[in-house]
């Protein structure tokens, strides 16, 4: 056990943020157990490095002085106007994350420079596999005609690509300042002003208004942010024209999305603003394939991405170990498959059954 | 470029050289049911051969106008020094022509016409001056506009999305967006002129003779006319202006003829060098060929212009492109000043055609520094051997004339390095 202790203590981690996912009950039953013990306490047998979704990272020890630093994150929180909390895939915490820097999105320079290149590789994703969709298409403006989502928009860096490509876009993000933000950029544009509309909602709160109308759903860094994946990809699916794509990026959950990712990307480069990304929420192509299949989604696409941050741009590989992006079309009627039968990696196997038997929303406590 | 719908709009200086009259102003389009200024997508600064290239470009090509008007094609390029026997010549061994010589009003007739033609994607403003322009800050500044913001001569405004600045090597964009420049004059002017051979020929040679005080060019337009480039003194040129007919012919012709400043010692040094090569290399020589005798000039053809070297710092900033003369200014003796230009129209349609296909907003700086690495990489090693070039035929003392006599004799032997000589000006 103490494997894993020497390798975090080898990458300079001394002090880690992290969550506890489980029902409010629970939480204190496993602090206690964690205090009267006054030892290294992994509360689930799993290999000490790999950390799973339900876990709370503690390090007490005699010998060694680890520093454990827990971000208490109320689960109600203050922004009531923005959205009613229950039944959400809103996560508040994540809110609180993006709002402190609601005004930096436009500068291409600044921190979101990897979001912005980054649309050199999403927006021909897109736009080459919506073109496969139509026989012919206006030189000027590929994607006219085109009715698309872009859920978790963000300051709207990929809706107005796609608005210049011709579409028609709508820009949803559950920060309002956001929504300000993209607002604000895009009045200044006559073509874009028409052609996109921005909304400070979250996805469940349109899926009745807007069930079966877009061409295309995006989330684009978006479902490692979300609380309840099954649930938004119900929603997506529900908002889906028959036959209609949805096109996913988003970081894998492995070792090296961790070091890379969150060590070295937000704690030591500071590519990435700290406290962005929680390496448990992270999604494995093999997770988010099942989740889709499973709810009436094909997978026809899963690439790699990898970020050169010395270069400042992203290329495509064939290794989805960091980031990936994924497109899959709406088929027939809703399928729900047993999860536990499919073929998965080790440690989401634990977290798969489990899915499978909690239905509905799983509440998040931020310890 | 068929992908690609621009909202141009061209602003053309009052020239200093002679240019196409057109009428008045042709007005702007609007967006429908907008009561604000029209947001263009691209705004070219400058009418000239380069500027109105780069709107026809972002348009459609205008090749087809200029070949229904007076071009020539031509095989052979024969370059040699005044001090020595020295030449190179650049051959093509198939059939095919090495380049185009089209004058100046050929190529702005044929832009001009199909600018017309396009004029749905792209209006002119002839006769219009621009006399400030506004940047947008680098970081979106609340309710400040993110365009560039053009004021013209009559107090109109132009906003757009992307200004290109394609004004000449004293570019008024260049010095309104603050970008360092790289200049120094050669003592020289160029005198142009159209003029008449004594006999039709077939006349598909170019040639060039560098004389002590500037090179001397004569062009190939037809089989009777050559176009006259001549490099020298802002006195000498003067002097050439406004010197009578039958002199200026007769000192073009004594130009390319005389031996007046050959030495025996370089003489027997080249010839030296001339046996150890073609001993070496005992394969073809191309045979030294005889420039054309000049009978007449073409009364008002004649125009001179001062000579220097300029190289901008940046080619581009957020927002704004510099191409043609106003990023790079070169001496004529390699003929590439416009061609560098055209290079510069390339290399951004396409990396516009690119960004425009992605969605990109048209002013980020992301593509427009793919193409200023293009470009200056390109540019940079050209401006560079042309002032050298420059420099090192500008004297005739014996040492570096040994030098570039044999340099020359040797670089005309060696045919692949020839090759790349002629591809790297064909680019």
């Amino acid at each position: 056990m103490f494997q894993g202790l020497f390798f975090l203590r080898f990458l300079g981690i001394f002090c880690i943020d992290n969550h506890v996912i489980c029902k409010e009950g629970q939480f204190n039953f496993f602090l206690s157990i964690v205090y009267s013990e006054n030892q290294l306490s992994w509360t689930l047998p799993i290999k000490p490095w790999i950390f799973s979704e339900y876990r709370i990272m503690w390090f007490k020890s005699c010998k060694m002085t680890f520093v454990c630093f827990n971000r208490m994150k109320s689960y109600r929180y203050p922004w009531t106007r923005l959205y009613s909390t229950s039944g959400t895939t809103v996560d508040s915490s994540e809110v609180k994350t993006f709002l402190a820097l609601a005004h930096r999105w436009w500068d291409e320079q600044g921190v979101y420079a990897p979001l912005h290149s980054m649309n050199d590789l999403r927006v021909p994703f897109i736009r080459d596999n919506l073109l496969k969709t139509v026989a012919n298409h206006q030189p000027g403006k590929p994607l006219s005609g085109m009715k698309i989502l872009d859920v978790g928009c963000g300051g709207g860096l990929l809706t107005e690509p796609l608005g210049r490509l011709g579409a028609s876009v709508i820009g949803i993000d559950p920060v309002a300042e956001n929504i300000e933000t993209a607002q604000r950029h895009k009045s200044f544009d006559p073509v874009l002003d028409k052609r996109i509309e921005y909304r400070a909602c979250a996805l469940e709160e349109i899926v009745e208004e807007t069930a079966e109308t877009f061409d295309a759903v995006i989330a684009s860094e978006v479902v490692e942010h979300v609380t309840d994946l099954e649930t938004f990809i119900q929603c997506c699916w529900q908002v889906l024209k028959p036959g209609a794509s949805l096109f996913i990026t988003t970081i894998n959950k492995t070792q090296l999305s961790y070091a890379l990712g969150i060590v070295f990307a937000e704690q030591i480069a500071g590519i990435v603003p700290k406290g962005t990304h929680t390496w448990e929420k992270f999604v494995s192509p093999e997770m988010l394939e099942s989740i889709l299949e499973s709810n009436g989604l094909s997978v026809q696409t899963v690439a790699g991405m990898f970020y050169n941050p010395f270069s400042r741009y992203w290329h495509w590989s064939e290794n989805t170990s960091l980031n990936y992006a994924a497109h899959a079309v709406k088929s027939g009627a809703q399928e729900h498959q047993v999860p536990a039968e499919s073929v998965l990696k080790e440690e989401t196997e634990e977290l798969q059954a489990t899915a499978s038997t909690n239905a509905g929303v799983r509440e998040e406590v931020k310890k | 470029m068929g992908t690609m719908a621009a909202r141009l709009a061209v602003s053309r200086w009052v020239a200093a050289r002679a240019a196409a009259r057109r009428g008045p102003l042709v007005s702007c389009r609007r967006w429908s049911g907008v009561a604000t200024d029209t947001v263009y997508d691209v705004v070219v600064s400058g009418g000239g051969l380069v500027g109105a290239a780069m709107a026809c470009a972002l348009g459609f090509g205008a090749w087809d106008h200029i070949c229904n008007m007076r071009y020539r094609a031509f095989r052979r390029m024969q370059v040699w020094d005044a001090c020595s026997e020295a030449l190179i010549v650049f051959d093509k061994d198939n059939l095919d022509d090495m380049g185009y010589i089209v004058e100046n009003d050929v190529i702005m007739h044929a832009l001009t016409k199909q600018l017309e033609a396009v004029s749905d994607r792209v209006t002119v403003l002839y006769r219009s001056k621009a006399v400030g322009y506004t940047w947008p800050y680098s970081f979106p500044m609340a309710d400040s506009s993110p365009w560039v913001q053009i004021t013209l001569g009559d107090g109109s405004t132009l906003q757009t999305k992307l200004l290109i600045g394609a004004d000449g090597h004293n570019s008024g964009v260049r010095q309104a967006a603050g970008i360092q420049n790289v200049s120094w004059n050669y003592d020289q002017s160029a005198v142009v002129a159209t003029l008449h051979l004594s006999e039709a020929t077939e006349n598909n040679v170019a040639w060039q003779r560098f004389l002590p005080s500037g090179p001397i060019a004569l062009l190939p337009l037809s089989d009777t006319l050559s176009s006259l480039v001549w490099s020298t003194s802002h006195e000498h040129a003067a002097e050439l202006v406004s010197m009578d007919e039958e002199k200026f012919v007769d000192a073009i012709n004594s130009a390319f003829w005389s031996d007046v400043n050959h030495t025996d010692f370089i003489d027997s040094a080249g010839t030296m060098l001339h046996y150890a090569i073609a001993f070496l290399k005992p394969t073809k020589v191309s045979a030294r060929q005889l420039p054309p005798s000049v009978a007449r000039v073409d009364a008002k053809s004649r125009a001179l212009f001062p000579l220097g070297l300029g190289h901008a710092a940046e080619y581009v900033r957020p927002r704004l492109a510099l191409i043609g003369d106003a990023a790079h200014r070169v001496h004529p003796l390699a003929g590439q000043g416009v061609n560098m230009g055209f290079g510069d129209i390339s290399s951004l349609v396409h990396h516009l055609s690119t960004a425009a296909f992605n969605g990109k907003d048209l002013g980020s700086m992301s593509h427009l520094t793919g193409y200023e690495t293009d470009r200056q990489r390109h540019n940079t090693a050209l401006l560079a051997a042309t002032d050298v070039l420059k420099r090192l035929y500008s004297t005739s003392a014996t040492p570096l004339v040994l030098l570039r006599t044999w340099g020359l004799q040797a670089t005309n032997a060696v045919s692949p390095l020839k090759e790349q000589i002629m591809a790297f000006a064909s680019k």
